[in-house]
């Protein structure tokens, strides 16, 4: 079974080129903002959409990502609202793979089964779940896989060679290498020991691998893509955003094109990588 | 319903960390590792007997155990005068407060701090609410030449002033944390964070019997030297087990310490006691057993105090060591299984029973240990005169009196 994510992946192997997957919070700063926002990154740029489900105590993110889910949730985002999000998305672009990204009670309370038949309704293709390991893979995981969605692992520098075979396997669409230990939004990881760990996760699987965690700009975007099959970026486009909000924190005509602009230089910079390298 | 009863109810967790459908862990991948790793250093520890040998003596030497077992007579007889003829049960209180640094807490520390040597580690954090638990970790740092870092909600640091001015007398660090409703949840947050982030050479020493597996557990162990004692005690001075044990439960970790060793003794009667804050039917509580239901968070599934939509709602209660949306999953199973009852306790009925004590028993308790004898102030009435009822006294009320004295409608 192919989803969008295989495909995309797929197509930019083809093109000799990294993916730019980006991240975003689900009605951050309000519902409509939010799907100007989303619906926007194609155009500007990225490969693959994350979607955070904002989440009362998000025990793995940063401050940014923190304020973000704080906006979301006072602007009344609930998981039925982000699949809502989602569908709203679809109607203007089929083609871009669309990643959930967040922490597991909200699922469970919505129920696994409901949840998995309303995120495939609504046009979701994977999901990543912080705080799901491959030892509760009964959970939510394996329902995931035989439902359909990519079930996309976070390997992290503390996960091991002994580790990885346990962390690879039921994973599908790809792999998000964290490539520090931390949370998000923390300092940049040094571009050579990152080919390295995405060498060496390669050595155990046929998955793109896309590294996260500490990408700001499109330089290191570009550093990063050299040696990866996507770069995935979150805390600095929420920035971005943030800083384009008014005193009360509602979005200003500033906002979309603020976040657009910083995709398409993030683009430009993972475009540039290969054709550097083939040069 | 019916529930199916367990042969034992004592052999949690199973090898994936569940108690039924409770515990397990849900963590991010970075700690997984680390969860492992520690689960392994724990299964060696609890078989060694140099590692047993050395902890029985700090805790003989330093933390002052056994903790007395206390006939509190004059609340006894308070109550019976209140019962109907021939009743009004014996009251008991395990004197926990006396232990170094004032609470139950410590009895736990040593043994996360004895198991963070023998791993290596030489940074160590810890969440606290109330404060008990940060100072007993400041305190065996102190003795051990350990960094420590103590995560502490902004708005406990400020009702629990005296424990913060203590753990940085300790040599500790305390950094105030900002995020959510700045209480124990959000310290517990955050400490988490700190982990992931500096996973190469710290501990995190979990305060109660919550967290992943395997921490409901290790801690279980090493607080069920109460229950352990209470056995041996009881049987020294009575000639039998008593008929019921009392304890108060935020987390749940002086409760489960209490309980542990007696879930098995079909006939004692076990009450734990959460708090009711302003009441439950007011929504302002931190009753998660009563008042929430199971769900996922810091690492356990268990009964938590949420919305429909699976945000954790902040709980509410006087006494900040209590002030915690969750519970620890073994307490949840305990629950669904009906082998304890849990009850809860009001704001109101905790500082009355606060006064209570201090009058009658010479005894300044904790405002958590305060819910605890609330309710015995329900149940002692209605049983005979002969039932031997056990309250867990978790710690001592110093650090509470300035709060008290603000709802009293007084100042220091």
């Amino acid at each position: 079974m192919t989803t969008r994510i295989d495909r995309r992946f797929a197509d930019l192997k083809k093109d000799g080129r990294a993916a730019l997957v980006t991240f975003l919070m689900a009605g951050d700063p309000d519902p409509e903002s939010s799907l100007a926002i989303i619906s926007a990154l194609p155009k500007a740029g990225a490969d693959v959409i994350e979607i955070g489900m904002p989440f009362s105590d998000p025990m793995s993110d940063g401050p940014t990502i923190q304020a973000a889910g704080m906006r979301a949730l006072k602007s009344g985002t609930t998981l039925r609202k982000t699949l809502e999000l989602v569908r709203g998305f679809r109607k203007t672009d089929q083609q871009t793979p669309v990643v959930l990204m967040g922490y597991y009670n909200p699922i469970y309370v919505h129920g696994v089964e409901r949840f998995l038949s309303d995120a495939i309704g609504a046009g979701v293709d994977g999901l990543i779940v912080v705080d799901l390991p491959p030892e509760e893979d009964d959970e939510l995981c394996k329902p995931a896989l035989k439902a359909g969605m990519n079930f996309i692992r976070l390997a992290t520098p503390t996960t091991d060679d002994k580790r990885l075979p346990t962390v690879l396997q039921n994973t599908s669409g790809f792999v998000y290498y964290v490539s520090i230990t931390g949370i998000t939004g923390a300092a940049a990881p040094d571009a050579d020991r990152v080919a390295q760990a995405v060498a060496r996760i390669k050595r155990h699987t046929d998955l793109p691998i896309a590294v996260g965690f500490g990408v700001r700009d499109a330089a290191r975007a570009r550093a990063i893509a050299q040696g990866a099959d996507g770069v995935v970026v979150g805390s600095a486009l929420v920035e971005v955003l943030a800083k384009s909000l008014d005193k009360d924190g509602k979005a200003t005509p500033a906002t979309v094109p603020g976040v657009a602009a910083l995709v398409s230089s993030l683009a430009d910079g993972v475009r540039s990588a290969r054709r550097l390298a083939a040069e | 319903m019916t529930v199916q009863q367990p042969n034992s109810f004592r052999t949690g967790p199973d090898e994936t960390g569940k108690f039924g459908m409770f515990g397990g862990r849900f963590v991010a991948e970075t700690l997984m590792p680390l969860i492992l790793d520690l689960e392994k250093a724990y299964a060696e520890a609890r078989h060694d007997a140099a590692f047993q040998k050395e902890m029985d003596g700090y805790l003989a030497h330093y933390v002052g155990r056994p903790s007395p077992l206390y006939y509190a007579e004059r609340l006894t007889e308070h109550l019976r005068a209140a019962s109907a003829p021939g009743g009004g049960a014996k009251i008991y209180f395990k004197r926990e407060e006396l232990n170094h640094t004032g609470a139950h807490k410590v009895n736990n520390v040593l043994g996360q701090i004895m198991l963070a040597r023998r791993m290596g580690k030489q940074r160590i954090i810890a969440e606290t609410g109330a404060g008990m638990h940060g100072v007993a970790t400041a305190t065996l740092c102190a003795r051990f030449g350990l960094d420590c870092v103590v995560y502490m909600g902004a708005v406990d640091v400020e009702r629990q002033k005296p424990n913060v001015f203590r753990m940085n007398m300790l040599g500790a660090e305390v950094r105030p944390v900002e995020s959510g409703s700045k209480t124990l949840k959000d310290a517990m947050n955050e400490a988490l964070r700190d982990w992931v982030t500096n996973v190469e050479n710290t501990f995190y020493c979990i305060g109660t019997v919550a967290g992943p597996h395997p921490y409901p557990m290790l801690v279980r162990d090493f607080q069920s030297v109460i229950g352990r004692e209470t056995r041996e005690q009881m049987m020294a001075v009575e000639g039998r087990l008593p008929d019921s044990l009392v304890a108060c439960i935020g987390g749940g970790s002086n409760a489960m310490g209490l309980f542990h060793p007696f879930l098995d003794d079909a006939q004692v009667e076990i009450y734990g006691v959460e708090a009711a804050g302003h009441g439950l039917t007011t929504g302002l509580h931190a009753a998660s057993l009563s008042g929430g239901r199971p769900g996922v968070l810091h690492g356990n599934r268990t009964y938590l105090l949420m919305d429909d939509d699976g945000q954790i709602k902040d709980a509410h209660s006087i006494s900040a060591g209590l002030d915690y949306p969750g519970i620890g999953p073994e307490h949840s199973w305990l629950h669904d299984m009906k082998r304890v009852t849990y009850l809860s306790a009001t704001d109101d009925e905790a500082l009355n029973a606060f006064q209570l004590c201090s009058r009658l028993e010479g005894i300044i308790p904790a405002l958590e240990p305060a819910h605890a004898i609330a309710k015995i102030l329900d149940l002692a009435p209605g049983k005979p005169k002969d039932h031997l009822m056990v309250v867990n006294l978790s710690g001592r009320g110093d650090k509470d009196l300035a709060s008290v004295a603000q709802h009293l409608g007084g100042t220091l």
